[in-house]
């Protein structure tokens, strides 16, 4: 406990400020953004040349002709994935929690949060096109296909490729929340009990177990909900063209030579924003609906059917997604190391280095892009987050259900919706493009997650420990550095890879605010993905993967490493 | 178009005074001068990124004049040119006179026309630079882009041309003319499409068509007016028969031209339309295409333009971007453009101008084995004024762009 003297007041100084940084850090950004925005949607750009308040952009908008579907698809498109991902989690963990199965599938979904969406988003495609490795598995033999069929698989307007790819992306996010949240609701005894009335496996789990466990993953799930509907490099690489999403819409009209056209970009960013909140609002709705329901559901005590049913599709469609990944990154390696290489042969003609010499310059240029804004965002992220956390063991600073909803905020508001409106600030103010301005905008994304992933543990951190160290004359400083820290290094390196991976993946952040100069892999992946050269694609994705990987290995291998010698940190 | 010219009209009139370079300009006859100024410099060049190859080559410049000059090369790569130009028009209305993020724009066409009328570029100087004495001012349409005068606003290092590049394998036989295409596309449907307009390429798919199925294209060498809808007709009625026919039914495109060459290889589709004669055979030597693919032009010949490069008026590095766009018109750079396992870019030089050894870097060039001879490509269509791409670009978007 801090002393109560001059010298106790300078230590709350130092660490008291750091919530407030930590939240203009992580809100400012999205305020600024959505003024930047808000203004130009009702006519006010001075820089085009209009400053007459009005409502004409949004009549444009809803005039042009591609509005209706356009705002459609990405609507269903939220939905669809949201859904489907919460579903096969549910499936997945009702009905093989803490079976072998399980435990594969949760080794081979984990790793796949840090596999970049862009990267997942190329293997897929490359996957399930008429042309592509999945038709070739089976052509021309058995389906006499000597030509691929034209059917529009990839791109479809519906959408359904796309929110394929953002579901294998989602299943391991949602996965893992779940899983981080099934301690604190004492599952297991719960699933245990029902299990003895009678239940089944899934209905029990569902039934006893879900409704505690949906109240903390809800967050995350809205998450899910606003990045599907809003999402801009997997729309590009996977989503329709005629007309494309909203949000893919919103990037075009930004960067149009035709200034005016931002007018039109910040009304369809406010709209998109609106669709946001509402598809929220109903997704809010429906869970009051699915309480009810539910409720009845409960309390009429069936014990459950279609059990096999229900644990093999949840299986199935568990291994389905990871192995969409999987096969997708294999799909990326073969490209990149591809010789000639036409439908229908399973396999490239010859295997060669050259695409990897070739593009070697690049890609070391790229790369070494990606670690400094990665690191630095994240260096920083981490720092206020200790800050933040320290503050609050230190001085009660706790965070209320407000604060953690805070924290959520940058996940909600759909990027489109603030990052254009955050660049021509910017450009008004001034400022300078370059790497300075991507790192705090990457920070805004960055340290929600850092945030998130380090809370618990951080809290969950036995204070006797503290007490100890305090009690063999260990200032509060020191049982920081020396005591509470170290102990925690797995927690923390895992938050780092976390945030890491999260930087390493930004795509429109780094577009927007670095103005084309900062250039890093995910940029030059998605922009190659545009000219269609597989092999480029191939190098870029699986290097942009590499990056992010790389943390979460080191979280893994270096904690055993340091405490080698130290059994009793050997599990924990 | 006419919205961003309207926007760019209202800049020039709250701007000041325009085409009349700042006080610390370099002066683009004093070469001595801008090669020691441009020491040091960094040039940032936006051009499309969407090309391995032609990433490859920008590289390789950026390599030579920080070998030769000491300047720094940094490619943007664009997804499209309109975003630089978007850039530069948002820096100017900001105030943002000095010291821009962007030094060079690969440009041409409507970009160009709205940039210089907008001011939002530093010249004339493409004729001050020393190795503009070996361009074929005579031979090759240098001097005008799409119907507009360069002024030295703009300096050229690419010629292009149309050519469709077909898989010999699948479709033999080159086809003559738009209609011979609509006709071979009834009976083969789902094997062709063409990149999604307004991309540039895909646009000029348009502009080819209708320039094919005109008896007098001449029409379109001044502005679309108001007989536009008329000229334009023959156009849509072509399109109304063939979108069912495409890959796809026309429901989804290519978003750009390497995009094809994918889907050829992959059995997708049987023809393509690229407006680099050389592209195809840099292609089938990168593995981007089969080694069956050849290349043919419409009987009655195809639509041929320059590529130029431009400097913005608040570049901070307009020596070391003059610097650079004299070494992309020297005969190194020239013949590395027209190797076609490297770009093959037609060059925009006059063999008569160069040395006999220079010269023989080019005559030691191999044509490449799908790409045509000059004879076989025969004279260049001239671009329509950018009015009509324009025009008919937004034309098909709300047309075909937005209903699946």
């Amino acid at each position: 406990m801090p002393a109560f003297g001059p010298v106790g007041v300078k230590r709350r100084l130092r660490f008291a400020w750091l919530p407030y940084l930590t939240l203009a850090a992580m809100l400012g950004p999205v305020l600024a953004g959505l003024a930047g925005t808000i203004a130009p949607a009702f006519g006010y750009l001075p820089a085009a040349g209009q400053s007459d308040w009005g409502l004409d952009a949004f009549r444009t908008l809803v005039e042009w002709p591609g509005f209706g579907r356009a705002a459609g698809v990405s609507v269903s498109t939220g939905f669809l994935a949201t859904g489907l991902s919460l579903l096969i989690v549910v499936l997945i963990t009702a009905g093989w929690q803490e079976r072998a199965a399980f435990v594969v599938l949760q080794r081979l979904l984990s790793p796949l949060l840090a596999v970049p969406h862009a990267a997942a988003a190329f293997g897929l495609a490359f996957l399930i096109a008429p042309s592509g490795w999945l038709v070739r598995l089976v052509s021309p033999w058995a389906t006499g296909w000597e030509q691929p069929p034209d059917v529009l698989i990839v791109q479809d307007a519906f959408g359904l490729a796309l929110v394929a790819g953002l579901v294998a992306k989602e299943v391991p996010f949602l996965l893992l929340m779940t899983l981080s949240a099934l301690p604190q609701v004492d599952g297991h005894r719960s699933a245990a009990v029902a299990g003895a009335l009678g239940y089944g496996r899934v209905t029990g789990w569902i039934k006893a177990v879900f409704p505690r466990v949906y109240a903390q993953i809800r967050l995350p799930v809205y998450v899910v909900l606003a990045y599907s509907m809003s999402v801009v490099d997997v729309a590009v690489i996977l989503g329709p063209n005629t007309p494309p999403t909203l949000s893919v819409q919103i990037v075009r009209w930004m960067n149009d030579p035709d200034i005016a056209l931002r007018l039109q970009a910040a009304a369809a960013a406010l709209v998109q924003c609106a669709l946001v909140l509402g598809a929220c609002g109903v997704w809010r709705l429906g869970e009051s609906l699915g309480a009810r329901l539910g409720h009845v559901w409960i309390l009429r005590g069936g014990r459950g059917m279609c059990e096999g049913t229900l644990q093999a599709f949840g299986l199935i469609a568990g291994v389905l997604s990871a192995l969409a990944v999987v096969l997708g990154l294999a799909g990326l390696a073969v490209w990149s190391l591809a010789g000639f290489w036409s439908y229908p042969d399973l396999l490239p003609d010859t295997l060669t280095w050259r695409s990897w010499i070739r593009h070697a310059p690049g890609l070391w240029d790229a790369a070494r892009e990606t670690l400094i804004v990665a690191f630095a965002a994240t260096a920083v992220a981490l720092v206020l987050t200790l800050g933040c956390l320290e503050a609050e063991h230190r001085f009660g600073l706790r965070l209320g259900p407000g604060g953690v909803f805070l924290l959520y905020v940058p996940l909600l508001v759909p990027q489109t919706a603030f990052l254009p409106g955050l660049q021509t600030l910017m450009l008004s103010a001034g400022f300078e493009v370059g790497r300075g301005p991507v790192i705090l905008a990457h920070l805004v994304f960055v340290l929600p997650y850092v945030f998130l992933s380090l809370g618990d543990p951080f809290r969950a951190w036995d204070t006797r420990f503290g007490t100890i160290a305090s009690a063999l004359g260990a200032g509060p400083d020191r049982v920081l550095w020396a005591v509470r820290l170290p102990m925690l290094l797995a927690s923390v390196l895992t938050a780092f890879a976390v945030g890491f991976a999260v930087s390493v993946g930004q795509y429109l952040p780094t577009l927007l605010v670095g103005g084309g100069r900062v250039a890093t892999l995910t940029t030059e992946a998605v922009s190659l993905a545009a000219g269609g050269d597989r092999r480029a694609i191939g190098v870029f994705g699986l290097m942009q993967t590499v990056a992010a990987f790389v943390p979460f290995l080191i979280a893994v291998v270096v904690p055993p490493l340091v405490w080698r010698h130290k059994g009793g940190m050997r599990n924990g | 178009m006419k919205k961003l010219l309207f926007s760019a009209a209202m800049i020039a009139l709250s701007g000041v005074a325009q085409m009349t370079p700042a006080f610390a300009d370099p002066v683009p006859a004093d070469w001595p001068a801008v090669t020691a100024e441009a020491r040091g410099q960094t040039v940032y060049w936006n051009a499309w990124g969407g090309s391995t190859t032609t990433n490859d080559f920008l590289a390789w410049v950026g390599a030579r004049v920080s070998q030769q000059y000491g300047v720094t090369l940094e490619h943007v790569k664009l997804t499209d040119t309109a975003d630089a130009v978007s850039r530069v028009l948002a820096e100017k209305s900001a105030g943002k006179d000095d010291g821009g993020a962007i030094d060079m724009i690969w440009i041409n066409g409507a970009n160009f026309a709205a940039m210089k009328q907008a001011g939002l570029l530093f010249g004339p100087f493409a004729e001050d630079l020393p190795n503009w004495g070996l361009v074929d001012v005579e031979g090759k349409t240098v001097q005008t882009d799409f119907t507009v005068p360069v002024e030295g606003f703009e300096s050229p290092w690419a010629m292009a041309q149309v050519v469709f590049i077909h898989d010999t394998a699948r479709l033999k036989a080159p086809l003559g003319s738009m209609n011979a295409l609509l006709e071979w596309a009834k009976s083969n449907p789902g094997r062709f499409t063409f990149p999604q307009p307004p991309d540039f390429l895909g646009a000029t798919f348009l502009k080819q068509a209708l320039i094919d199925l005109l008896e007098d294209p001449s029409v379109l060498q001044s502005a679309a007016g108001d007989n536009y809808a008329e000229v334009t007709a023959p156009l849509w009625a072509f399109l109304e028969e063939l979108t069912p026919n495409l890959w796809r039914q026309g429901r989804a495109y290519p978003q750009t031209g390497p995009r094809q060459f994918q889907l050829i290889v992959d059995g997708e589709v049987d023809l393509a339309i690229s407006f680099s004669p050389g592209e195809a055979s840099a292609a089938i030597a990168n593995f981007q295409l089969p080694e069956t693919a050849r290349t043919f032009v419409l009987d009655k010949g195809t639509l041929g333009n320059a590529s130029f490069v431009a400097i913005p008026y608040n570049s901070g590095a307009k020596a070391g971007a003059m610097v650079v766009a004299n070494f992309l018109m020297s005969g190194e750079a020239q013949a590395r453009a027209q190797d076609p396992s490297v770009l093959g870019y037609g060059t925009v030089l006059d063999m008569a101008k160069l040395t006999a050894s220079e010269r023989a870097v080019f005559d030691g060039l191999s044509l490449g084995v799908a790409t045509l001879s000059p004879a076989d490509l025969g004279q260049a269509q001239a671009e329509p004024h950018p009015s009509w791409m324009t025009r008919i670009s937004a034309d098909w978007v709300s047309r075909y762009g937005v209903t699946p």
